[in-house]
């Protein structure tokens, strides 16, 4: 789950780090308000991207009819695909020196992997490009946690030694904020050194591990959710994994591996995949509501259904469908290919109950499922 | 990371419904299930096995080497804490949805204690004709049979077609090793291709990928200096950028973990990267022939 960069900041003030005193707003008016109050401000659209600057979504405003216009032409552009709805006005910090600091999940290493570089302010993209000796690392054992040697190894490109401990007490709270909030990406860029000598962090990216926002409900009602189409969000609500896609090609499959892959062969056979949608794991047994949502989408002009049962059984998703299919009575065209787990009386289900013969292979019924949609109705 | 018939394996949360389920089947392929574990109710018998409180207390009284876990996400951690610290050879982490910060946490542990683990989110391990440890249809002798081909998946219902579709071209698995559909994982491709890799009894590898991490550019790496021919499947190619496609671990983002640049990397190793997993008989058979 992403967090907006209003929403972070709470989290790194909580643990003790500086940031810009600053309000979230949704009109230009309370953008100028704010600016009364605070002095000159930067004027910040709140979305859950990055390149928001680039984009012209962070503006600098010395009054409070500047950050009024600013506010004004801000709200309502399109970043990424979002809509800016609110901004953060911030109080501008006279900045000495920026810095890079982020803590992440690191596949290589398999554990937590602070990074810090003394040249800020840039994407860490471009700085791993551009400068990949300026960008530091230190991997960290989360059953020990991060320490004042990672540190000293992590700022020894810092020039400014009064700021050395400051640097490693932040790198310290960084992790802390990392490790209480389940992240999978904190990052702290630019992370300032102002002329008075404190460090602040200007910018905070924080994306949270979906997996862990049941242990953290209340973290998970700040972040922002998933845009969603009509029929995701009620695939959600009934606990499927439901993809909306562009094709005529409806898909029924279980599990991750297996439903890709059959968007994939779909798209082999010169096909056009409608969805993604999967059943497996717990969620075996929801093959009817699975099957209505489908069938909800009006461009699905065919349906191919690919059972493979490891832990799902074919014959609990089997009927599952018949059931559906009985009910809905739908006119689009079914195609099946059962194989695994229950497969036997899967197929001989379908046969008393639908007088549907699945196909040997998956290929097969792909491929007839996608000159069904090209036939239409 | 292959089990073997002499194998004792313990199942961590053996009383509830699934861990049931699978571990009677388990027995009934041959795995030698010796205890599971269960807190509330140790002291009594399930499935033929005592029940323990602990795996520590299980590796004192009865002694184990692989534990297969069916735990909830959240309990996870703990339990596989437990067996690690048991002194465990390996352990079979089956469960999806587990905080990845808690799997950094058990994989870091089991590093320290020389622990092997598979997983999590993996369907398990099969080794036909011997046993199996999770949850894998090896008692279907349409998709498991004795033979010379190792299979690597992310995906259990994937892995599971690409096993079925070498049944019906001839061949038989060595071994099945599911890895799992995690982003961070205990056994990545390359650690289970390079078992195979040792493996007599291996004849040809099947990788099957998918979009996601870099995995199987770190295979490919390996697979280039590798004796045994490797063929390879990656779903995903027709998964749109930035959306994470049921497995946590199959995301692209930023332009990593594409599609594009693991068929680039394996091809260039000299594995040969097919478009559908009807063709895989074929593709090992060509390969096998040289």
């Amino acid at each position: 789950m992403n967090f907006e960069e209003h929403a972070a900041k709470p989290l790194l003030l909580g643990a003790g780090i500086a940031v810009p005193p600053g309000e979230l707003v949704a009109s230009a008016e309370a953008a100028g308000d704010v600016a009364r109050r605070l002095g000159p401000v930067v004027v910040k659209a709140q979305v859950p991207a990055g390149k928001r600057g680039k984009a012209g979504g962070i503006r600098p405003a010395a009054s409070p009819s500047e950050a009024r216009l600013a506010a004004g032409e801000i709200l309502g552009m399109r970043i990424a695909g979002h809509v800016v709805e609110r901004v953060l006005v911030e109080g501008q910090c006279r900045i000495a020196h920026e810095y890079y600091a982020a803590v992440l999940n690191d596949p290589a290493t398999k554990g937590p992997l602070v990074l810090f570089s003394a040249q800020g302010g840039m994407d860490v993209e471009a700085l791993a490009a551009d400068a990949p000796d300026a960008l530091h690392r230190a991997a960290v054992d989360i059953r020990v946690g991060f320490d004042e040697a990672m540190g000293r190894d992590l700022l020894r490109d810092v020039a400014q030694a009064s700021s050395r401990d400051e640097l490693t007490a932040l790198l310290s709270r960084l992790y802390t904020v990392y490790r209480e909030n389940d992240a999978e990406l904190l990052e702290v860029n630019p992370l300032a050194l102002t002329q008075e000598g404190t460090l602040v962090a200007l910018d905070c990216k924080l994306v949270v591990d979906d997996s862990a926002l049941t242990r953290r409900p209340a973290l998970a009602e700040l972040g922002v959710p998933d845009a969603l189409t009509e029929l995701e969000a009620r695939a959600k609500a009934a606990g499927l994994k439901y993809i909306e896609l562009d094709g005529d090609v409806g898909v029924l499959a279980n599990g991750a591996g297996l439903t890709m892959t059959t968007m994939d062969v779909v798209q082999h056979h010169g096909g056009r995949p409608a969805n993604f949608m999967e059943i497996g794991g717990d969620a075996y047994t929801l093959a009817k509501p699975a099957l209505e949502l489908v069938l909800a989408n009006p461009r699905v002009k065919s349906l191919v259904v690919n059972f493979c049962g490891a832990f799902a059984r074919t014959d609990v998703m089997v009927e599952g469908v018949i059931g559906a299919l009985r009910e809905l009575k739908p006119t689009t065209p079914v195609f099946f290919s059962v194989h695994g787990t229950g497969e036997a009386e899967a197929v001989a289900a379908l046969r008393s109950s639908l007088g549907i013969e699945p196909f040997d292979t998956m290929d097969e019924a792909v491929v007839a499922a996608i000159n069904a949609a090209r036939r239409g109705p | 990371m292959i089990g073997r018939a002499p194998d004792r394996v313990l199942v961590q949360g053996i009383t509830g419904r699934q861990g049931s389920f699978w571990t009677e089947r388990m027995q009934a392929y041959g795995t030698r299930v010796v205890a599971g574990v269960n807190p509330k109710k140790a002291g009594t018998e399930h499935c033929g096995v005592p029940v323990c409180a602990s795996a520590h207390e299980a590796m004192k009284t009865v002694g184990f080497d692989w534990s297969v876990l069916f735990i909830p996400p959240l309990a996870t951690r703990d339990a596989a804490l437990d067996a690690i610290e048991a002194g465990a050879r390996g352990l079979v982490i089956l469960t999806e949805h587990i905080p990845v910060q808690d799997v950094m946490y058990v994989l870091a542990a089991a590093k320290a204690g020389g622990t092997r683990v598979v997983g999590p989110n993996t369907a398990g391990l099969v080794t036909p004709g011997e046993c199996f440890l999770g949850f894998m249809p090896a008692f279907n002798h349409s998709i498991f049979r004795p033979g010379r081909i190792g299979v690597i998946s992310r995906s259990g219902s994937l892995g599971t077609l690409i096993c079925l579709n070498l049944v019906q071209a001839g061949f038989g698995e060595s071994a099945f090793i599911g890895i799992g559909g995690d982003p961070i994982l205990g056994t990545t491709t390359r650690d289970a291709l390079e078992a195979l890799d040792r493996e007599k009894s291996t004849d040809a590898v099947v990788i099957v990928g998918e979009i996601g991490g870099a995995m199987e550019e770190e295979a490919a790496e390996y697979a280039a200096g590798m004796g045994k021919p490797v063929v390879a499947f990656i779903a995903g190619g027709a998964s749109p950028p930035g959306k994470r496609m049921g497995h946590a671990g199959a995301i692209v983002m930023g332009g990593k973990g594409s599609y594009a640049s693991k068929r680039a990397a394996l091809e260039k190793a000299g594995t040969r990267v097919i478009d559908t997993p009807s063709d895989v008989g074929a593709a090992v058979r060509d390969a096998l022939a040289g």
